[in-house]
């Protein structure tokens, strides 16, 4: 038997030890955070965020496309997306008690892991070849494939956190099961709804893999439905490439710009939502 | 659970999940034919990767060096991510001061937040150089004869690509093994500290051993997150193709099957026996994390069976 003082140095060191852990896991983090923001706010300017990327070998101009088109992507995606997500959570939660659910939702959980890169060839050979050219819808779609399982999951989530009481009132009164849902479930559920769905946005906003083979990227602000597009990630991944000090810098200002996005989506919804649902 | 009795009559509210599954599996495998048929198991085990015909090298495709690509880089990434994720759980849910749990975990949820092309930008112009100076400098000047260790320490290698793994799976492997850990009953803790064993002795022989299979599942859960990450281990690994490209050396430049398809996709001419091995390489890296996803999920369910559902 070790002594008592021996053990009480294991426990001791035990703790060190992971606290450790926990700041070598906040140290990377910090320093992107850093790095981002020293590397990347300088380059930030009315020109830089308005003004589409300049000739190579001259000024790097801005990433108005770039922005514009992240928020093309985010705004069609949430369109596809969302609706088929939520409705796919309320049969998960309201009508999921069979085999089949069951299966489904092992489907959607394996979808939530789904490699990005994956999604993105599928979408091109589905999509992308089928219509024959590059497309904002293609990678909206692309961005929904990972966008619905994700939201899926929390809707489910958040509506299975609705006391059944509330539900059998509603019936008690004679609506139907779908005028409970609607009415009754789905409006006190609307915090943890709101929460996850803007959370899923804020991860599918800086997704870069499935956009390579869906909108391709350019230099131009929106074109049309049926031509290439840029994106944030992509013009990031593209400039940090570029052997050209300027166009990397450029990359490090649309890094600035995109972790804010992301971020601010990230931590306004944990702020805004802290007490409201349960973690 | 809504316990409301089922009703068919909404059965048209089906998931698309399910579909979307099935199309992928599907096209990658119809997509993926000609050159599986073309090059049978050699698209398995073949090294060489060669689209381009000359009159010394044949249209070729093997995919095993990408296959080993992807498995060490994951590998290291769970070697290093793992032991630094079960500290962090264990210090959340057993060691760390009340007030300090909230704001530490929504740090270390935050690594998951950063896209992961803007880690790929930080690895290249910041984290590399921390590895190749601080790291495969002294490790090749000192150990430079064994053969994991050979080759110039440039940074943008196979190590550096399982060092940004490890650190991007640790949000995952962490939270679910802090939630495995919550969902340790708290008789268990009591009994053991009744009989006098330290909070480490409580956390290593009893906690963990509970939680075992939870765990577990949590690991496979980081690496099948390994597996499908692309973007930052492009940025960083170097980007070799053919026989150059099997990872021999830490500090070699590799090349995963995610990057592989990130890099040279656009340049297949679709139709063409090129495209059709991205393909293929889709397909495996998708039976890949596939496979390790569903024996995940059955693990860590499992677990969280236990409390009655109380930890999701």
């Amino acid at each position: 038997m070790t002594s008592y003082a021996y053990r009480k140095f294991k426990d001791r060191l035990f703790f060190i030890l992971s606290l450790g852990c926990v700041i070598v896991a906040v140290l990377p983090l910090m320093s992107i955070l850093i790095e981002v923001i020293a590397r990347g706010a300088p380059r930030l300017s009315i020109q830089f965020i308005t003004q589409p990327a300049g000739v190579i070998g001259q000024s790097a101009g801005g990433i108005g496309p770039a922005i514009q088109g992240t928020l093309i992507l985010i705004g069609l995606t949430s369109l596809i997306g969302i609706p088929l997500g939520v409705m796919s959570g309320i049969y998960l939660a309201e009508y999921g008690n069979n085999k089949y659910a069951d299966t489904m939702r092992m489907f959607n959980n394996v979808l939530t892991e789904f490699p990005s890169i994956v999604v993105g060839i599928t979408v091109s050979v589905v999509v992308v070849l089928a219509l024959g050219h590059y497309s904002p819808f293609a990678g909206a779609i692309a961005l929904a494939f990972i966008l619905i399982p994700i939201v899926a999951r929390t809707t489910e989530e958040s509506l299975k956190l609705v006391p059944n009481s509330v539900r059998e009132a509603s019936l008690a009164l004679g609506a139907h099961r779908w005028r409970t849902t609607i009415s009754v479930v789905l409006p006190t559920a609307k915090a943890g709804l709101v929460t996850g769905t803007l959370l899923a946005v804020a991860r599918i906003a800086g997704e870069t893999a499935p956009l390579i083979m869906t909108i391709l990227g350019n230099q131009y602000f929106f074109q049309g439905f049926n031509q290439p597009m840029d994106a944030l990630p992509l013009r990031i991944w593209r400039d940090a490439l570029q052997p050209y000090s300027n166009f990397q810098a450029q990359g490090w200002g649309a890094a600035l710009v995109l972790i804010l996005i992301v971020l601010s989506l990230n931590i306004g919804v944990r702020v805004a939502s802290r007490g409201q649902i349960r973690k | 659970m809504a316990a409301i009795p089922e009703d068919k009559n909404y059965d048209h509210f089906t998931p698309i999940s399910g579909q979307g599954s099935a199309l992928t599996a599907y096209n990658l495998f119809t997509g993926s034919l000609p050159v599986l048929q073309r090059f049978g198991t050699y698209f398995f085990i073949g090294t060489q990767w060669n689209p381009v015909p000359t009159q010394l090298n044949p249209v070729i495709f093997g995919a095993l060096p990408y296959l080993l690509g992807t498995l060490v880089t994951s590998g290291i990434a769970l070697l290093i991510g793992v032991p630094l994720s079960l500290g962090i759980a264990i210090f959340l849910v057993e060691m760390a001061p009340r007030a300090l749990r909230v704001p530490i975990s929504y740090l270390v949820e935050l690594l998951a937040a950063v896209p992961s092309v803007i880690y790929g930008l930080w690895g290249v112009f910041v984290f590399r150089f921390w590895i190749s100076d601080y790291i495969e400098k002294p490790l090749s000047t000192y150990f430079g004869w064994f053969p994991a260790f050979s080759g110039t320490p440039l940074g943008l290698d196979v190590l550096t690509a399982g060092i940004i793994l490890a650190i991007m799976i640790i949000p995952t492997v962490s939270s679910v093994s802090r939630e495995v850990i919550q969902a340790v009953p708290n008789s268990i803790r009591e009994g053991a500290y009744s009989i006098g064993a330290t909070k480490w002795e409580v956390i290593r022989n009893w906690v963990l051993g509970y939680g075992r299979s939870g765990i577990f599942g949590a690991v496979i859960l980081g690496l099948g997150r390994a597996i499908g990450e692309t973007m930052a281990v492009t940025m960083v690994i170097g980007n070799a193709t053919g026989p150059a490209a099997i990872p021999t050396s830490l500090f070699k430049p590799g090349q995963t099957m995610s990057s592989l398809i990130a890099n040279g996709f656009l340049e297949a001419t679709p139709g063409s026996l090129e495209y059709s091995a991205f393909l293929g390489v889709g397909l495996l890296l998708l039976l890949l994390g596939l496979s390790i996803n569903v024996i995940a999920q059955v693990m860590v369910t499992r677990v969280l069976k236990v409390k009655g559902g109380a930890v999701e």
